[in-house]
């Protein structure tokens, strides 16, 4: 679902976070609170502008009084909450995360054509992923190179599903979905289709720009040479839900 | 009684190799094998992926060399576009190749092979390296590290990094050259190529002191396979294949590289991962030839440029007559290549056309097979593809320069082994002219075998009932 448009009327609450006093309008989440503020907080499934899915597991924050973390992008903020962004437990999940992300497919981002512009690789470097501890599944996966002017590696797909909701809730084709359980898990064109052979996409080229790593990535580009530009979303996505 | 002498440091080769020796009843050797003994498999891992993937995929093959399969790489990809490419983008490509020359044959000469000249065959093994070579003579030593260092600062200020750049593309290259660009590499070339003609000067002092070794490395006659121009000149980067026999007849020429195949067929054998390249009208295993630099100045009628034109003409006079034969020369031929490559730079880099922004054409794929042939240091290095409709890869043949010269560095194991082995034991001078006839090919394994591992050299003595009675490691 798209993010409901504010409220006139919304009540304010004020909380702490990071031992800092913040005040907020109720109906915001704690990541856009902190995106507001500037203070970072990493993340992959989350997009501005597009619905809450809570897949990446990278916003955890902890929330003084409460044993579980809690996803920052699907927590509203409340009032007298005390919120810790970036502790030691939390930057420890953070990187093992990754390095479940790059042990799961085939990221081999020497050769990506994404490589220096890819939200994984900056967010391994923040996170210090110099190696990963876990062994690597070099599990074989299929790209889809069928479209005309765009390709689908499943190798470097973290199932963030940005593409899944940019042609769902913005574009209005919903040519992508997601198929299959727990490993086998994968984004699909139409019903399981290849991409090129899709009578729904319509080739506006949305999920490549919102993709975040060299997942979905134009046609034609070569190692380094794919760059993203994702400033279109925002305000697509506020024109829409004025509508 | 079987031993093992280890002896330190790694010996000087790029990759990891076995040599065993198979003795007769008397002693005498029989038999001399040179093994590449792991796989890496890059021909079979590259399927199923983008074509234009190839050129990054492929360069990681090598850490030496990996500018020679970024072009010959591109170049398969521009024949699966079908363009031609912006004439300034080639010149380009032709610059990073020759910075990539002059690096590579500098590293081979002054890190890896000056040991053993400077010091001697049976010096100090703990020694016989680049810091030995320093203490003797730092002033050649110096020569070395700047003159490989030179190559790869241009290659970094062309493509933005030394090891894997990614600046070439198919269709051309990324980014045109910019004016600083040019002035920054034109400033290091006088440097370059005083130290080169000074370190050649030097060499053909030191040659007639090899005479022993010169005629027994690599001796036999076998064939020299290159690029030459349409003139029939020194080439690097592009033109035709030719093919001279041991007498220097030409007998095969202008043949375009898409063709290699006609030229070239290629076995296999149980004792080795590196394949057997040989020429296909006279079978296996009679088709030996030999790819380099020695191979690409005997079949070269002129380099082109002044110096090196001169020192070409001091090359051919090594020998009374016919090709020059000894693999001892190879070091010779290298240091005639750098002259060449950095007087060729210059001469590139001041074309009114290099700054010419138009250096890409872009294209999807246009046909589903993909050759590109180039010279890398070492020799004529092949990438083959075959596309499917979506532009995946769905099959790779590389064919390696140090490929090329395997039947070749495995005769000249056998040449050096009877003229220095002593059967009934092993002494480390001998272990160093078998790894010395070796560094003349400056094999680089990792790419000719797609292998990695921690076994730099060992020789094994076996007697006639195939056990092994001696061993002699290294690293």
């Amino acid at each position: 679902m798209p993010p409901p448009a504010p409220q006139p009327n919304v009540r304010v609450v004020t909380l702490t976070i990071d031992g800092k006093d913040f005040s907020a309008r109720a109906d915001e989440t704690v990541i856009e609170l902190c995106r507001e503020n500037k203070i970072p907080i990493p993340s992959l499934c989350y997009m501005d502008g597009l619905s809450i899915w809570g897949a990446c597991r990278l916003c955890l924050v902890e929330v003084v009084g409460q044993g579980r973390l809690v996803a920052a992008c699907s927590t509203r903020v409340a009032e007298g909450m005390n919120i810790r962004t970036n502790t030691e437990r939390l930057q420890r999940y953070r990187r093992t995360i990754v390095e479940l992300l790059f042990a799961e497919r085939n990221h081999v981002c020497s050769v990506c054509v994404s490589n220096g512009h890819c939200e994984l690789q900056w967010l391994a470097q923040k996170c210090g992923v110099d190696h990963v501890r876990v062994p690597y599944r070099q599990v074989r996966n299929e790209v889809d190179s069928s479209h005309e002017m765009f390709r689908l590696d499943h190798n470097r797909c973290i199932l963030c599903t940005r593409c899944v909701r940019v042609c769902d809730e913005i574009e209005g084709a919903h040519t992508w979905d997601v198929m299959g359980r727990g490993s086998d898990c994968r984004v699909i064109t139409d019903l399981a289709r290849p991409w090129g052979e899709s009578e729904t996409c319509t080739g506006c080229g949305k999920c490549v720009q919102v993709c975040p790593t060299g997942a979905l990535v134009k046609q034609g580009t070569s190692a380094g040479e794919m760059v993203k530009d994702q400033h279109f979303l925002p305000i697509l996505a506020r024109r829409r839900h004025a509508q | 009684m079987s031993r093992t002498i280890t002896i330190e440091p790694v010996t000087r080769i790029e990759g990891h190799a076995r040599i065993t020796l198979q003795l007769g009843d008397q002693g005498e050797v029989e038999d001399a094998r040179f093994h590449l003994t792991q796989f890496r498999g890059f021909e079979k891992f590259c399927e199923g992926r983008p074509y234009r993937e190839m050129p990054a995929l492929t360069a990681r093959t090598c850490g030496i060399c990996p500018v020679s399969h970024v072009l010959a790489s591109n170049k398969a990809c521009d024949h699966l576009l079908s363009v031609t490419i912006p004439p300034t983008a080639e010149k380009l490509r032709r610059i990073m190749n020759l910075a990539q020359i002059t690096q590579s044959h500098a590293l081979s000469f002054f890190h890896l092979s000056s040991p053993d000249l400077l010091l001697g065959w049976d010096s100090d093994p703990a020694t016989r390296n680049i810091f030995g070579v320093m203490r003797q003579d730092p002033a050649l030593a110096k020569d070395g590290i700047r003159l490989r260092q030179i190559g790869q600062m241009i290659i970094e200020i062309l493509a933005g990094k030394k090891i894997h750049p990614t600046w070439v593309v198919p269709g051309g290259v990324a980014e045109a050259l910019t004016q600083e660009k040019r002035e920054a590499i034109l400033k290091l070339l006088p440097e370059g190529l005083e130290i080169a003609k000074r370190t050649y000067g030097f060499f053909k002092t030191l040659v007639p002191k090899f005479k022993d070794e010169t005629s027994h490395f690599g001796t036999r006659p076998t064939m020299f396979m290159s690029l030459v121009t349409p003139k029939g000149n020194l080439e690097h980067y592009d033109g035709f294949l030719r093919i001279k026999d041991a007498q220097g007849r030409i007998v095969e020429d202008m043949v375009p590289t898409v063709d290699y195949q006609r030229l070239v067929g290629e076995a296999v054998e149980d004792f080795s991962y590196m394949k057997f390249p040989y020429y296909k009208p006279m079978g296996y295993p009679k088709g030996v030839y030999r790819v380099g630099p020695l191979a690409r100045l005997n079949n070269a009628e002129a380099c082109g440029t002044p110096y090196a034109d001169v020192a070409l003409a001091e090359f051919h006079m090594l020998q009374e007559y016919g090709p020059i034969t000894s693999s001892f020369h190879y070091h010779y031929a290298r240091l005639v290549e750098i002259i060449f490559a950095i007087e060729m730079m210059e001469r590139l880099l001041k074309d009114p056309d290099i700054l010419d922004h138009r250096v890409r054409a872009r294209a999807r794929s246009n046909r589903d097979e993909g050759i590109g042939v180039s010279e890398a240091p070492r020799g004529t290095l092949m990438h083959h593809y075959r596309i499917d409709d979506d532009g995946l890869i769905t099959w790779v043949n590389l064919i390696i320069a140090t490929g090329h010269n395997n039947l070749a560095m495995n005769q000249a194991i056998r040449q050096v082994a009877d003229a220095y082995v002593d059967g009934n034991h092993l002494q480390e001078g001998m272990l160093n002219r078998v790894e010395a006839v070796i560094r003349c090919y400056d094999p680089c394994l990792s790419c000719a075998s797609h292998a990695f591992g921690q076994m730099p050299l060992l020789i094994e003595l076996k007697d006639a009932a195939g056990q092994v009675v001696d061993r002699l490691t290294r690293g």
